[in-house]
């Protein structure tokens, strides 16, 4: 048996680099302390992290931990990221010390970097450092940290992104501080390239991490596991029992295989007596560089749908149709590499559309549902087909997906002018300005005699009070149309691009004011013309939106929280198996200290075998106590009070 | 009487009964020490109470206090109670087997009291929300009022779950209080006396994503408490003379105890949360042609996301382990609560619904 200084040394050779590199390029190396830690980099995630951590939380390295001398114990100041491993808290711990040294190998396989880092470093020798720094699990819990706050200003300041106009109003309010923040990308937060830098440091930190890793757990899982230690009896669980049935041995394989621990014969193994390791677990850091490995996958989706997809909005009232081409579109945001040109060529009529309102109690006003009634074809000359689209139930095609988004209305007017001509007839879009839809419009006819203008405000249900008119329930149930009329030079030919839903009235010589319900008609004042309103019809507004990255992000998800779930419930653990002739013919004079030897084995002219059974577990020591007297009950060992 | 007034009826019942529990807890918490003192059980090696005041007349009356109170600390700690204690970190993992004890110790009766009431009041709870959920002909959990009466069930629901494979009595005056606390906001304040739903709402993902959310919120919050009390038995364990940590202390399990349920808690809730997140982009992508679109909820669960995975991570790099991981742990429930109340009340967005 080694004494504990001897095997520290011992680790400390095969793993020269490892202290020396967890402090930093210049540290010293801590070869000749009782440490043994594993430095930043590619073998700092995972298994020894979390040997580590629940080295702490199992009872059994907590005792270890208060059982060691002070002074005895690793210095946590030397401590890489991953901590103490398990067999840092071992030696003097009353782990047995073989199981110590055993566990050091729970990482075996991993990649061993021989970098020979002494104090002068050159400048791949920095390289290497500046890679290992970024890829430690503190700097990924730095930048974890990092992405969440600079998230934050996203959520509390207006976003380019959804509301456009929010954020000029806000820029309007605050002129200085404003520009200042939109200076430093504060409005467009989720692309700003501060937001890019972090997260793209932190994947190239994560891809760093797990590259190394897989290959590391790739060897582990095909590496036998360990030999018995010599001691069993002081692994958690350990029993130790006398039988003279020969069958245990191969019985304890039977039942193990059959839980589907993965079983090593030892080396020692000679018919009934011998060793054996078995275990179970590996799902759980397969788990882990899923989970790591799918986040990789879902930022792929994303990007794929930002640089390769599209996204539309468009207004459509009631009776009008839509074909998929670009310059249908009222607004259009392409990704980078988006083909325009070959949008799908769908195109579809909104014969009707339906919203219906809370009228009672303290939501009234509400919303409680939306249907627009489309006739589609999904590209020219097919049959035409009808679907109802609301607001969850999108209408897919061929590539791209129609989502209702909003709805309004669009009162249809009628403009004669003063010679009798009809110079419109058709629905005006009115925009909502609030949860009434109180909207307002204008309809500008620069071609009537004389030009005529004018601004209105829709109100579904009207009334009128001090502040003027308005709506108090958003359905139709009284609607009033309240129209200003102007007359003079629209400005439309002068080629200033003007808003079609904004008629600015300088300049212009207001002819009167009046309310219309649906089906009355105004005669202009001055004889300029009349005004009909018509009907009240509405208009919807559809996001039509290509993406596909989704999938990908969707796959990626799904395996996130698959391996997410293996990584965070699963347990590693291992138990041994060593089964003895203690007396009779084949018998071999029991090891030393063979603390529970019965004498009335020794008596028996037959065969007596001893079974010792222990287990190791990296997480809670009760976790594999409970698998080990189970496997003890099932060869036929004492059944212990659990 | 329509079925949503038996609803009210419910959870009016059900927070009075959590009022009660929660001053069982109280009452267990106070007991716990004053009867190991008068009780007067100081242990042998422990100072004799005659001898101190000698000192502390001569030094300052501060000092007197807390001479007084480590008297009086040293008997809390007397060693039967120790043994006790011992013997049920034994048992189990967190602190011991509910097992009816045949002595109560001091405070036993009264936290069982406690218990008792807790399941009183999630069963009454639950029949509110069933009532609710009846009357309304859909899951009841479709605004905010309604969300917070889910919370308020998935807080004591965690705990009671817990409270079956573990003793977490001491657990459960924070717990009471969480969910009167909830209960009282909702009643209160966000009270809603709608059916309907807004169409956005109109979907199966509703039942899936808000439930995992609501669920994972409950189990957050036990998470949080656990926290809490980790830090303060850890504060105790490094500065005796903390004294109101040590007074607390005395009452709940070593740091090392809830350390490791504070951590199982936040492991379990973690993969339930990403699943929330995801539903919710699911569900998003079905309602408004994007499956994340960095709207105040989203980006406030994306937070949330991101600072339990660092707690995770925390717990896994040296330096970080322990107080610090704890800290990150709270920042993340504190995220959650931004996430679940501020964000509807104060800001704008798709996610803002009709009626809070
Ligand atoms: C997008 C960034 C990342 C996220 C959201 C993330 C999230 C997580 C989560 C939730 C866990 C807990 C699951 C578990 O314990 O197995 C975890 C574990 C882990 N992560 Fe990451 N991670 C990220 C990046 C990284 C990076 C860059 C590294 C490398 C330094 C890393 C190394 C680890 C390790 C070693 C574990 C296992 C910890 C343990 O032993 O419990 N992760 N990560």
């Amino acid at each position: 048996m080694t004494a504990p200084s001897d095997r520290a040394s011992a680790r400390l050779s095969d793993a020269p680099d490892r202290a020396g590199a967890a402090a930093g390029p210049t540290a010293p190396s801590h070869a000749g302390t009782s440490v043994v830690q594993d430095g930043g980099a590619g073998s700092s995630f995972g298994l020894e992290g979390r040997e580590g951590r629940e080295g702490r939380e199992g009872g059994e390295a907590r005792a270890a931990r208060e059982a060691r001398p002070a002074g005895a114990g690793p210095s946590t100041a030397a401590a890489a990221d991953t901590g103490e491993r398990l067999e840092d808290l071992a030696p003097d711990a009353g782990l047995p010390e073989d199981a110590a040294a055993l566990s050091a190998d729970w990482g075996a396989g991993r990649r061993r970097r021989t970098t020979g880092m002494g104090p002068r470093l050159g400048p791949v020798g920095w390289l290497r450092w500046g890679w290992r720094q970024l890829t430690s699990m503190r700097t990924a819990l730095v930048l974890l940290f990092l992405l969440a706050l600079a998230a934050i200003p996203g959520s509390v300041l207006p976003q380019r992104g959804t509301d456009p106009i929010a954020v000029a109003d806000w820029i309007e309010g605050r002129p200085g501080l404003g520009a200042t923040l939109d200076r430093y990308g504060f409005f467009d937060v989720f692309v700003a390239p501060w937001f890019s830098a972090i997260y793209l440091l932190l994947f190239v930190s994560l891809i760093g991490c797990v590259l190394p890793r897989i290959a590391a757990h790739w060897r582990a899982m095909r590496q036998p596991t360990p030999p018995a230690p010599r001691r069993l009896d002081r692994l958690a669980g350990a029993t130790t029992w006398h039988t003279d049935d020969p069958g245990t041995l191969a019985a304890a394989v039977a039942a193990l295989q059959e839980r589907r621990w993965r079983v090593t014969p030892g080396r020692d193994l000679d018919g009934p007596v011998g060793s054996l390791a078995a275990e179970k677990g590996f799902a759980r850091e397969t788990g882990n560089l899923l989970f790591h490995v799918a986040l990789v996958l879902i930022l792929i989706g994303v990007a794929l749908g930002a640089i390769f997809g599209w996204r539309g909005t468009v207004i459509v009232r009631e009776g009008q149709g839509f074909s998929n081409t670009l310059t249908q579109y009222d607004s259009f945001a392409p990704g980078r590499m988006a083909s325009t040109e070959a949008l799908p060529p769908f195109a579809f009529t909104m014969t009707d559309f339906d919203a219906t309102f809370e009228r009672e109690g303290s939501q009234r006003g509400a919303p409680r549902s939306f249907s627009a009634v489309m006739a589609y074809t999904p590209e020219p000359g097919a049959p035409l087909e009808t679907k109802v689209v609301t607001v969850n139930q999108p209408l897919r095609l061929d590539g791209a997906k129609v989502f209702l988004v909003g709805h309004g209305y669009a009162p249809h007017l009628r403009l004669t002018d003063a010679t009798g001509r009809v110079v419109f007839d058709d629905t005006v879009v009115f925009l909502p300005q609030d949860g009434s839809f109180t909207s307002t419009g204008v309809l500008k006819a620069p071609d009537a005699q004389p030009p005529l203008g004018l601004t209105a405000i829709l109100a579904p249900t009207a009334i009128i009070d001090q502040g003027g008119p308005r709506s108090v329930f958003p359905a139709p149930d009284n609607p009033g149309l309240f129209v200003s009329a102007f007359t003079g030079d629209l400005g439309l030919d002068d080629g200033v691009p003007s808003n079609v839903f904004q008629l600015d009235t300088e300049g212009l010589e207001q002819l009167g004011l009046e309310g219309l319900g649906p089906g009355q008609t105004w005669e202009l004042p001055d004889g300029a013309g009349t005004l009909e309103f018509v009907d009240l019809e509405r208009w919807a507004s559809f996001t039509i939106s290509h993406d596909p990255g989704k999938g990908l992000a969707l796959a990626g998800s799904i395996a996130a929280i698959l391996g997410l779930m293996l990584s965070l419930f699963v347990k590693r653990r291992r138990i041994w198996v060593r089964v003895e002739a203690v007396a009779g013919p084949g018998s071999t004079p029991a090891s030393g200290g063979s603390a529970g030897a019965d004498s009335a084995a020794a008596a028996d002219p037959a065969t007596v075998y001893r079974v010792q059974v222990g287990g190791l577990s990296r997480t809670e020591a009760a976790d594999v106590v409970g698998e080990v007297q189970q496997l003890v009950a099932r060869v036929g060992g004492p059944v212990k009070e659990a | 009487m329509s079925l949503a007034q038996w609803s009210n009826l419910f959870v009016y019942a059900s927070m009075a009964m959590y009022a009660l529990a929660f001053v069982s807890f109280a009452v267990s918490f106070a007991a716990t020490r004053s009867l190991a003192v008068d009780e007067g059980a100081v242990p042998p090696g422990a100072p004799e109470p005659a001898a101190v005041p000698a000192v502390a007349g001569a030094v300052s009356p501060q000092a007197a206090d807390a001479a007084a109170e480590a008297r009086a600390l040293a008997r809390a700690r007397s060693p039967q109670l120790e043994a006790e204690m011992a013997a049920q970190a034994r048992r189990s993992r967190w602190g011991g087997r509910s097992d009816g004890a045949a002595a109560l110790p001091p405070g036993r009766r009264a936290a069982n009291i406690g218990m008792s009431l807790t399941w009183l009041a999630t069963g009454l709870l639950l029949a509110g929300l069933v009532a609710r959920g009846l009357w309304a002909g859909r899951a009841p959990w479709g605004n905010m009022y309604e969300y917070s009466l889910s919370s308020a069930l998935a807080i004591s629901g965690v705990f009671l779950a817990f409270s079956l494979r573990r003793d977490v009595r001491w657990l459960g005056l924070l717990v009471s209080a969480a969910s009167l606390i909830t209960l009282g906001v909702a009643v209160l304040l966000l009270y809603n006396d709608s059916p309907q739903l807004v169409p956005a709402l109109h979907s199966y993902w509703l039942v899936i994503h808000v439930a995992a959310a609501i669920i994972a919120g409950g189990a957050f919050t036990v998470g949080a408490a656990a926290t809490v009390l980790y830090l303060v038995a850890d504060r105790a364990e490094r500065r005796p003379e903390a004294r109101f940590s040590r007074a607390v202390a005395a009452r709940i399990p070593d740091s090392a105890t809830l350390d490791t349920l504070a951590y199982r808690t936040n492991a379990f809730v973690f993969p339930l949360w990403t699943f929330a997140v995801i539903a919710g982009a699911v569900w998003a992508e079905d309602a408004w042609g994007r499956y994340w679109g960095w709207d105040p909820k989203e980006t406030w669960a994306f937070i949330t996301w991101l600072v339990y995975a660092g707690y995770l991570h925390a717990r896994a790099t040296a330096g970080w382990r322990g107080r610090k991981a704890a800290v990150i742990g709270l920042i993340g429930f504190a995220s959650f609560l931004i996430n679940f109340f501020g964000v509807n009340l104060f800001a704008s967005g798709l996610h803002s619904y009709a009626g809070v």
